[in-house]
């Protein structure tokens, strides 16, 4: 009897524990996951209602506690769809374009929000957007123009720093692109489109995508990015000035700005272009196609004659640099070592560019300064070529000499052999 | 003629002999002797200056100024602070590579290029460089001021 | 003059006595007799490297840090540094194709076998030791192609089983290859392998002149027919002064490789840089090298790596003990012998060729 009382005591208690364990296993397995009913329908749609949890988790919002509800409004923990997206729990439905703008900076202009997540963060992006072209024409209400969500996307907003946001300076001249490159699309604004094909000919996006270097300039860094607006006419060098120091000082003090600004000429683009920007060459002081100052001058004045001389100037001493390379390439196959020169000819290329840049002042005396002082070191690293060439043959001279004498020496030994030996 | 009764037939052959083995051995012995003397002489440059130069004098220098010296195959820049310490840096701008020169007006680094900054400890401040300047060593010995690679830690 | 020196020397020193095995030794004069020039060409070339090798040393930094600037010191500011530093280079690898030309006409014209067993020994050790002194050598200038040729050479020393990784931590002075690895070379390169050879020299210097010349068995069986056709010269002036000949075209060929095809210095070795695409070991390291390489990843159960080194360490002691598997004079040789020593020289030659020729 006592037998039997045991086990039903037995059989309750285990069936207590049971419960109990499956109770802290189902907490275990739910615990840090809040309901979303949003996700769980919209990850099964398709476009456009789709957004899947895969994506949605990328978005830095949702990365910081934010979800659907923050700004379409709505209940995320009801499957009702009734409740989940309607009118009491202030469900918004999907955002017009023209209240994108003022939904994002509900948060991010404000300062005191904005603290909480990151102090550093500009709060001035709404302002500024309202002095930029797109701001100024969504105003106006065209809903062509690019709000928040057509440059920074939407569900899967990644900070700028991340290599695989749409706004990192890797890839903004190709979000740029995605209108400004379509003519179709473009159209009723009668601006070229051609902006981005010409971009990549230039030497910043060379040095940028190509070399790497994250601090060459491509759409923003010209334009600005929420106040996009191109830099009016006067100012374009003070926005190249901002890299090109001592060209910008140059110019501003030539005879050039005085000129193009009485002409409301932009400045360095005159020249330079403002999207596809290659490498400048002297053929740029040609009178070839790609030859500049001809546009405006006229051949045979004073300022042509300036041009030739200032052409041949960086011509003679490209090619006597180019040269005293040559020598010095020729010595060094031949096994003599000539890296003090090879040190100089690296400063004989800086007194190159610095000849070139000094093109600005317009002065072909100032040119000409840095030209004599950079040919003076090519000559001298010609000169070093030269005697690394004679001391090669002093060496083989000396050889030669070394030679004889053993040859001398092995007639002797021959002629000794032979005699010891009759 | 007789000719001479005195020389044996064949000394002129021994004494051909005698040159060529005696000449050869001298002229042999003399052409690797030469450079073997040239070469325990020490040369007038004791070193190659890689990893310690003399970049100048006390004196050679204004306080808040600047100046190139050669270190090894690359420039350096030796910087006197208003305060009288010596700093040296690489002066190789880790953008491009352009020369790089002290600002005694921002008693910063610059370099002309593309107006990248440092600061005066090397570190890059502002501008396209992606990384700071080496710094190197700054001792003084007697007047010479010597700059030599940083000791590994 | 020198009659007189010579003369005050032997009152005193008693020189006949020493000098008289020389006076008898005789050199047999035959149709292969040139073959017996490489010995004495491979011991020259030695003095050369000790002398340049001594030279070398009055301006060397042995450490990572000015090892490099100080060879390119040599090369650019020391008067005929470039001339001294080049012949030291070049005469090592001439010493170690004389080297090897010496072993293989040794291993034809049979001059291994009994009673000259410890010479081959002797021999044999030595050239492993002359191969060490290339592979410890050739990183002192401490540059990039010397840099990983080490690492890949000391890393397929550990391969070996067992032994292996404590041989390779010792040669390395750690787990890789850094400073300590350069100046523990250094110390094997100057003080360490120049002490045994020299050791091992004697022994075999003097194991040579014990046992004089061997003729090819050939030749010999010739010569035991017609004793009259029998030729033979003395060692003492006249095979010598002929050897003067040779090694006077040596110093002819070593001055016209360094003056016209000087060593270059390559780059300054970063520990942290990457391997450049297709390094390579020295030529004379080439056979083993694309030995390995041939090899598949896996044999059987065993790591194809681990089966080549192993592999050619058999073969290094086969080839040590060769003679203890040859039949004795006056017996015919055995021709699996020599058809092996065939095949091993077109397998040294071939494989050095295709590491070569290969990418």
């Amino acid at each position: 009897m006592a037998f039997l009382r045991n086990k039903f005591r037995l059989l309750r208690a285990a069936r207590t524990a049971g419960l109990a364990g499956v109770i802290v296993l189902g907490v275990c397995l739910g615990y840090g996951q809040t309901t979303n009913s949003c996700l769980d329908c919209h990850s099964a749609m398709p476009d456009p209602l789709g957004v899947t949890q895969e994506k949605f988790s990328q978005d830095i919002h949702a990365q910081k506690g934010l979800t659907c509800t923050s700004c379409h409004g709505g209940d995320a923990n009801s499957y009702d769809p009734t409740v989940s997206m309607g009118a009491k729990a202030g469900f918004k439905g999907k955002i017009d374009r023209r209240q994108v703008p003022q939904l994002c900076a509900s948060c991010h202009s404000n300062p005191t929000y904005m603290k909480q997540y990151d102090p550093g963060l500009r709060t001035d992006q709404l302002d500024q957007y309202h002095t930029s072209v797109h701001g100024k024409r969504q105003a106006a209400g065209d809903s062509k123009v690019a709000v928040c969500i057509d440059c920074h996307s939407v569900h899967d907003i990644r900070p700028p720093s991340d290599p695989r946001s749409t706004v990192n300076p890797v890839n903004i001249a190709t979000t740029c692109s995605r209108c400004h490159s379509d003519a179709a699309y473009m159209k009723p604004y009668g601006i070229p489109t051609d902006q981005f094909a010409k971009y990549k000919t230039s030497v910043h996006y060379q040095a940028m995508m190509v070399n790497g270097d994250l601090s060459a300039p491509t759409c923003t860094t010209c334009h600005g990015n929420h106040g996009a607006v191109p830099p009016g006419v006067d100012k374009v060098q003070n926005v190249c000035a901002n890299c090109h120091v001592f060209q910008a000082q140059m110019y501003e003090k030539s005879s050039h700005k005085a000129a193009f600004d009485a002409l409301g000429l932009p400045g360095c683009v005159v020249c330079h272009s403002n999207h596809g920007i290659h490498m400048p060459s002297d053929a740029m002081l040609g009178t070839g196609p790609q030859g500049v100052c001809m546009r405006c001058h006229q051949p045979g004045d004073r300022c042509d004659q300036a041009r030739v001389k200032i052409q041949s100037g960086l011509m003679q001493l490209d090619g006597a640099i180019t040269q005293a390379d040559q020598t010095l390439s020729v010595a060094e196959a031949s096994g003599m070592d000539v890296s003090e020169a090879r040190l100089a000819q690296s400063q004989a290329r800086d007194q190159l560019i610095k000849a070139r840049v000094t093109i600005h002042t317009y002065q072909q005396a100032l040119v000409d300064q840095d030209v004599q002082a950079g040919l003076k070191i090519a000559a001298k690293d010609q000169q070093a070529g030269k005697d690394a060439m004679v001391e090669r043959n002093q060496r083989r001279i000396g050889l030669g000499i070394c030679f004889l004498a053993i040859a001398i020496m092995l007639a002797g030994l021959w002629l000794f052999i032979r005699k010891i030996e009759r | 003629m007789n000719g001479d009764q005195n020389t044996p037939p064949g000394s002129t052959r021994r004494r051909a002999i005698e040159y060529f083995l005696g000449g050869g051995i001298l002229a042999t012995f003399a052409s690797f002797l030469y450079p073997v003397l040239r070469y325990v002489v020490p040369p007038p440059v004791a070193d190659l200056g890689v990893n310690e130069v003399v970049a100048g004098k006390v004196g050679d220098l204004k306080p808040n100024s600047g100046a190139i010296f050669r270190f090894g195959s690359s420039p350096g820049l030796l910087i006197l602070t208003s305060d009288g310490s010596y700093q040296a840096l690489s002066a190789t701008c880790t953008h491009l590579g352009c020369t790089v020169q002290y600002r005694g007006d921002l008693h910063q680094v610059w370099c002309p290029c593309h107006n990248g900054i440092y600061g005066i400890d090397g570190r890059n401040i502002s501008g396209p460089p992606p990384k700071p300047l080496t710094a190197y060593d700054v001792h003084l010995r007697g007047d010479e001021i010597v700059v030599t690679l940083k000791r590994e830690a | 003059m020198i009659a007189a020196i010579l003369r005050w020397l032997d009152e005193r020193l008693h020189l006949d006595d020493l000098i008289a095995p020389f006076r008898h030794k005789t050199v047999p004069v035959h149709r292969l007799t040139y073959w017996y020039f490489f010995g004495g060409i491979t011991l020259f070339l030695f003095g050369v490297q000790v002398v340049t090798g001594i030279l070398l040393l009055l301006y060397y930094h042995a450490g990572a840090n000015d090892a490099f600037e100080s060879v390119q010191y040599i090369m650019t500011k020391v008067r005929y540094g470039w001339l001294i530093r080049s012949i030291h280079s070049w005469s090592a690898n001439l010493m170690i194709l004389t080297a090897f030309a010496h072993m293989f006409s040794v291993l034809f014209l049979k001059a291994y076998r009994k009673p000259r067993e410890l010479t081959w020994i002797s021999g044999m050790l030595l050239l492993f030791l002359v191969m060490g002194f290339g592979f410890s050598g050739y990183l002192l200038p401490w540059n990039t192609l010397a840099f990983f040729a080490t690492k890949v050479g000391t890393a397929m020393v550990g391969q070996v089983p067992i032994i292996g990784q404590p041989m390779m931590i010792f040669l390395r002075g750690g787990p890789q290859v850094t400073g300590a690895t350069l100046i523990r070379f250094f110390g094997f390169h100057v003080a360490v392998l120049p002490g045994l050879v020299v050791v091992l020299i004697s022994i075999h210097l003097f194991l040579v002149q014990r046992l004089g010349m061997s003729v090819p068995p050939k030749i010999e069986a010739e010569w035991a027919e017609n004793p009259s056709v029998k030729r033979e010269m003395k060692f003492f002036p006249n095979f010598m002064l002929r050897e003067m000949m040779a090694w006077y075209v040596t110093v002819g060929v070593l001055g016209a490789l360094a003056a016209i095809f000087p060593w270059n210095l390559g780059v300054k070795a970063d520990p942290f840089g990457s391997a450049p695409a297709g390094i390579k070991p020295e030529w004379y390291f080439l056979f083993m090298y694309q030995t390995l390489k041939i090899i598949p990843s896996k044999v059987w159960f065993v790591e194809g790596e681990v089966l080549g080194i192993v592999g050619c360490g058999l073969a290094g002691l086969l080839w040590l003990l060769l003679p203890f598997f040859d039949s004795e004079p006056p017996s015919r040789p055995k021709r699996w012998i020599t058809g092996l020593a065939i095949f091993a020289l077109m397998y040294v030659a071939g494989m050095s060729a295709y590491g070569f020729l290969a990418k």
